[in-house]
């Protein structure tokens, strides 16, 4: 009897919780139109915060955009509390063809529209840049790499540092995990992709800096916002990694962080709150924060 | 006096139930987690192939033509496991005599309270002075050009184990009889002849559990081991970077999807399976002949 009587508690307040979750879930997909904050545009963009919209904002797509999704989503929320939006992360290629086939308001890419997906009838907006600077120990005397030879490092090719002008002893090249963002842009943009030879694999920018800064033979890559001081970042090209050299373009470890919208679909107002909150200068600040180079 | 009895029959049928539930708590969760290991795990395998996922020799999840071969990792997890167990259960039986039977009083308490000190580590502490000071040594003794390797995992998991086995090692070895040692100090044998060939035999059962334990710790964990053991998907070399079964799954899984993570889950199926077997085997080798001897 008594176990009947507390499952049956148990149950009824599980109950009361998922009412609960399924009330406010529907008040919150529940489109009330309030306002006409659509109007707005992108130089007045502050102005967002007081026009009340609700509704949701799907997005998905890189998983490399986490970070600035996530910053945006928290300060989105807490101007306009009735937009729900998310994010699902299934990589760059997913969030174009899912801003194509209408399936997501905002496809998620972490690299530039290719002419063809264009044709397709999407439109891409850059949210922000991503620099992933290259880094070596403090000790190393190296201070600038081409983009061959950090290539060539990559892929165990040049494997002494006395090769690209530095003292005689072995490269360790200290790298991501597979399915880190950063460790895809690294190996996309410098064009070694899976054919890099590591010698640690680890599952944290901090982890990688760390390893660098304990290791004189090391060199590995970071976001350019975790850099600190316990290891040094090495010119690309002879241009050094920076938000000036990142914005101008000439630092070439970089990519743009992009919304994708569909052309033939006319934006929600939520949707629309979304995008112009992410490109006006409020977001700037967080953009930073999350480890990329807000563009406004 | 009725009422009375009747209340405390009452209580008494609450309490067992009560007590029934606590135990079953612990046998829903290994079944549920069973269950699911398999659920998860076997779509995986099914698609890979038991023979490529478990004999396959490379390792690449994210490349263009996606490989999923985990014999690195099984390798690994066995010869880091078996190098951890090398070093550590020789110091720990000799750390347990010690404390057992020959520490003067004082230092006795000393040495085990520190062991005790020892498993209440949580182990990233142990990941992080492994790779702040274990591997820079490693690198510099063996003239490595990075530390992070096999080695440094496995000495990293011979100081985790050894409070598995001491404590429950010394446990057993107090419990055996003085009259045993008695007699064969009057049979003239000296001390150490005594505990290695009276008390330690005698202990033999519970020593045993305590090698089992450490095994098991050492099979497991995750957190230390990534920390210094490289993560590369290699095969197992003693200076070379390494993965073990538990940071395959523990590196990947934040941003896995699709057959990447559903892989994964099958690694983990392989880790459970793994542990179990091990678990059984060794009961039985290594428990079972004490049980016939009595």
């Amino acid at each position: 009897m008594k176990k009947i009587t507390s499952i049956l508690c148990a149950g009824a307040m599980m109950a009361l919780c998922l009412t609960g979750c399924g009330g406010s879930a529907s008040s919150g997909s529940a489109a009330a139109s309030s306002s006409t904050a659509a109007e707005t545009s992108s130089s007045q963009a502050a102005s967002v915060s007081t026009a009340a919209v609700s509704g949701t904002v799907a997005t998905g797509g890189s998983t490399s955009m986490e970070s600035v999704i996530a910053a945006l989503q928290e300060a989105f929320l807490e101007l306009q509390p009735d937009v729900t939006v998310t994010y699902d992360p299934t990589g760059s290629g997913a969030g174009i063809t899912g801003a194509t086939d209408k399936t997501l308001d905002i496809g998620l890419s972490s690299r530039a529209v290719k002419d063809e997906e264009a044709e397709a009838g999407v439109t891409g907006t850059t949210v922000a840049l991503d620099g992933i600077a290259i880094i070596v120990n403090n000790n190393n005397a190296v201070a600038g790499l081409s983009l061959e030879q950090i290539a060539g490092i990559a892929k165990g090719e040049i494997t002494n540092w006395s090769e690209v002008g530095g003292a005689d002893a072995p490269i360790v090249l200290v790298g991501r995990e597979a399915g880190s963002g950063t460790r895809d842009g690294f190996e996309s943009i410098v064009g070694v992709e899976d054919e890099c030879v590591y010698s640690q694999e680890l599952t944290a920018t901090g982890a990688v800096i760390a390893a660098v800064a304990s290791n004189e033979n090391a060199i590995g890559y970071a976001s350019l916002s975790a850099l600190d001081d316990t290891a040094k970042a090495v010119t690309v090209d002879g241009v050094a990694c920076s938000e000036e050299t990142i914005l101008d373009g000439t630092y070439k470890i970089q990519r743009p962080f992009v919304f994708v919208t569909n052309n033939s679909v006319e934006p929600s107002e939520a949707v629309q709150a979304f995008i112009d909150f992410a490109t006006s200068e409020d977001a700037a600040d967080l953009i930073r924060a999350a480890g990329a180079v807000p563009v406004v | 006096m009725k009422k009375a009895k009747r209340a405390k029959g009452f209580v008494e049928t609450f309490m067992n139930g009560v007590f029934f539930v606590a135990g079953m708590t612990a046998i829903f969760c290994v079944l549920l987690i069973t269950v699911y290991m398999f659920v998860a795990g076997l779509p995986a395998i099914r698609q890979i192939g038991l023979k490529d996922l478990l004999l396959g020799q490379v390792w690449a999840s994210t490349a263009a033509e996606p490989k999923y071969g985990i014999l690195p990792f099984i390798l690994t997890s066995f010869f880091g496991t078996l190098g951890a167990v090398i070093l550590g259960v020789p110091v720990g039986l000799l750390t347990s005599v010690f404390l057992s039977k020959m520490a003067p009083a004082r230092l006795g308490k000393l040495v085990s309270s520190a062991v005790e000190l020892l498993a209440g580590i949580p182990s990233v502490v142990y990941g992080l002075i492994g790779m702040t000071v274990l591997v820079p040594l490693v690198a510099s003794i063996f003239n490595l050009p990075s530390g992070a390797c096999l080695l440094s995992a496995i000495l990293v998991l011979m100081v985790m184990i050894l409070p598995s086995i001491v404590s429950v090692s010394v446990t057993a070895l107090n419990a055996v009889p003085p009259e045993y040692e008695e007699a064969s100090l009057a049979l003239g044998a000296t001390k150490t002849e005594t505990y290695f060939k009276v008390s330690v035999p005698a202990a033999k059962s519970g020593i045993a559990a305590g090698v089992v334990l450490g095994i098991g710790r050492a099979m497991g964990e995750a957190m230390a081991v990534m920390m210094v053991a490289g993560n590369v998907a290699n095969m197992p070399g003693l200076f070379k970077s390494v993965r073990f079964l538990t940071t395959a799954i523990a590196s990947e899984m934040s941003y896995a999807s699709g057959l990447q993570r559903q892989a994964l889950f099958s690694i983990a199926l392989v880790l459970f399976v793994f542990i179990m077997l091990l678990n059984a085997f060794l009961n039985r080798v290594l428990k079972g002949g004490n049980q016939d001897e009595q």
